[in-house]
């Protein structure tokens, strides 16, 4: 089988440094509130890494607005099609989504937006105890769910790769895989 | 590999970073001590009341300014220390989970301080008015809280359990020697509140130094009147200080204390020797008071760790501890009604 077409190099270079900063935040997201030796570190690197996202993001959606996407296979059925740009579409709607409400949040609680150094942000919204409250549980809640899409993604791309054989991560790859029909 | 290999690959990829990502979330270890731990059992000693602070529950809230007199320029590049007045608010509180508890002359009493810069940073500082604190880690904090915890029978603490908690930690024996041997003031005018913990001042040469710091105050020391007190007032403490600050403004000297290399950073149980070099760098003046029910200064987190360039947290695990459990209680009571408080506005306005 014939490799099948990739994504631009910038867009793969995007996806990939983007997959590593979501995986990252998640994981210092979800320790940092169950750690009392840690929180004060792991806060320090989630707040400007998640601006660091949103920023991204921003560049991303611009990317993606801006290049012509390959097709899907032949491999994925229309149901398939239809959930791959599905997630899609919930991926950035998170990846936007979490940071603002993170940066909203903070604002409502009136918190220092502190990057690093005496770089901070100013608030986005009004000092509000209940506005906080709930942004912080909608933080949690979409955070959770951004988990769920990546899981989701990744065992889509996995079944593919793995069982279809049919090549799928090479389109997103950074590596070229060498076909193997090329070489017979 | 065969089909089934493979699968099985799929699956152990998935489970394996999802069990990760619960693992770290603390899912897997549910009696670790963590913030919600944490918190729970303040909640427990002290009774749940919803809205309040897990801890130092029962406060007033103040504001005012700070000037700097620049000698803290020296040590750290933060703009709080160069010349001149940045406004505060803060909030004067009693230690314990209960909001309407009477006031005790032995309760510990705190500061905190909220120190609105310039340039939109900010300083908050938690300050309590012992010379040590009793525990030097967050363990020694959650077993402190359940040996200190009213026993069920006669409602006060468990002498043995409080035995058995000084026998393990020797550490926190000797810092509740030093705190009892410290003779109690009228109230909180004439109280000094320290830092407790050990945090780094960075100036902007870059050099680094251990520092602890005091806010001094400026009225007279008088001793607590146990004779003279009126037993009847539940809110004592407070009404004195409110018709302090009423009478003229109230101050205090922000003196830091400099550390030295052999002094330890990580331990809050253990005082520096006096003989270190002291500094005072200028005036908290405080001119109003204000009840809860209507000071934004409710529903403001004194994390001591929200600190301005050029001030640093040291390695003195309290630290983190503190800013995680009281992100935990500050997230609790904002999304809870609110009941007015003890000191209310009739109490302010008097």
């Amino acid at each position: 089988m014939a490799n099948p077409a990739q994504f631009t190099l910038l867009s793969r270079i995007l996806h990939w440094l983007m997959a590593a900063m979501l995986l990252a935040m998640l994981f210092i997201g979800v320790s940092m509130v169950a750690s009392l030796g840690n929180y004060h570190r792991l806060v320090a690197i989630h707040r400007p890494l998640g601006i660091m996202i949103l920023i991204l993001a921003a560049i991303r959606l611009v990317n993606r607005m801006f290049t012509t996407l390959p097709p899907f296979p032949p491999t994925m059925s229309q149901r398939e099609r239809f959930f791959a740009s599905a997630s899609e579409r919930l991926l950035y709607t998170l990846m936007f989504a979490l940071p603002l409400v993170g940066w909203g949040m903070l604002s409502a609680g009136h918190y220092p937006i502190v990057m690093f150094g005496p770089v901070h942000l100013p608030p986005i919204l009004p000092a509000d105890p209940m506005l906080y409250a709930a942004l912080r549980k909608t933080h949690t809640v979409l955070a959770y769910l951004l988990f769920a899409t990546f899981l989701f993604h990744l065992s889509t791309v996995l079944f593919h790769t793995l069982i279809i054989r049919d090549r799928l991560l090479h389109r997103m790859a950074l590596w070229s895989f060498r076909s193997r029909k090329g070489k017979t | 590999m065969g089909l089934i290999m493979r699968v099985t690959l799929i699956g152990v990829v998935l489970a394996g970073i999802a069990g990760l990502f619960l693992y770290a979330g603390g899912w897997f270890t549910p009696h670790a001590l963590s913030p919600a731990l944490m918190i729970n059992t303040l909640e427990q000693t002290g009774g749940l009341h919803p809205g309040f602070r897990r801890n130092h529950a029962k406060g007033v809230c103040i504001s005012g300014y700070f000037e700097s007199n620049g000698r803290g320029v020296a040590l750290s590049k933060a703009t709080v220390f160069l010349p001149g007045r940045v406004p505060v608010i803060g909030r004067f509180a009693l230690a314990g989970g209960q909001p309407y508890a009477a006031d005790a002359p032995q309760t510990v009493r705190s500061l905190a301080i909220l120190f609105k810069l310039p340039d939109g940073e900010e300083w908050r500082t938690g300050m309590n008015n012992i010379p040590v604190f009793p525990v030097n880690s967050a363990q020694g904090f959650y077993e402190l809280l359940q040996a200190s915890a009213p026993d069920h029978a006669t409602g006060k603490p468990d002498p043995v359990k409080m035995n058995a908690f000084l026998t393990r930690h020797p550490e926190s024996a000797k810092a509740m020697q030093l705190i009892h041997s410290q003779p109690v003031s009228s109230g909180f005018a004439d109280s000094a509140y320290n830092s407790l913990n050990a945090f780094h001042f960075i100036n902007a040469q870059g050099a680094v130094v251990p520092v602890r710091w005091s806010m001094v105050p400026a009225q007279p020391f008088e001793p607590f009147d146990m004779a003279a007190a009126r037993r009847s007032d539940t809110n004592q403490l407070f009404d004195a200080l409110i018709a302090g600050i009423h009478g003229r403004p109230l101050q205090w000297h922000l003196v830091i204390t400099v550390g030295e290399p052999a002094d330890p950073t990580d331990d809050a149980t253990i005082p520096w020797p006096a003989s270190r070099q002291q500094v005072d760098v200028g005036t908290l003046t405080i001119e109003r008071v204000e009840s809860e029910d209507t000071s934004p200064a409710r529903d403001i987190n004194f994390d001591p760790l929200m600190l301005p360039d050029g001030i640093a947290s040291s390695d003195d695990p309290l630290l983190s501890a503190r800013s995680a459990a009281y992100a935990q209680s500050f997230t609790r009571r904002e999304s809870e009604p609110k009941a007015p408080s003890a000191v209310s506005t009739a109490e302010t306005g008097k």
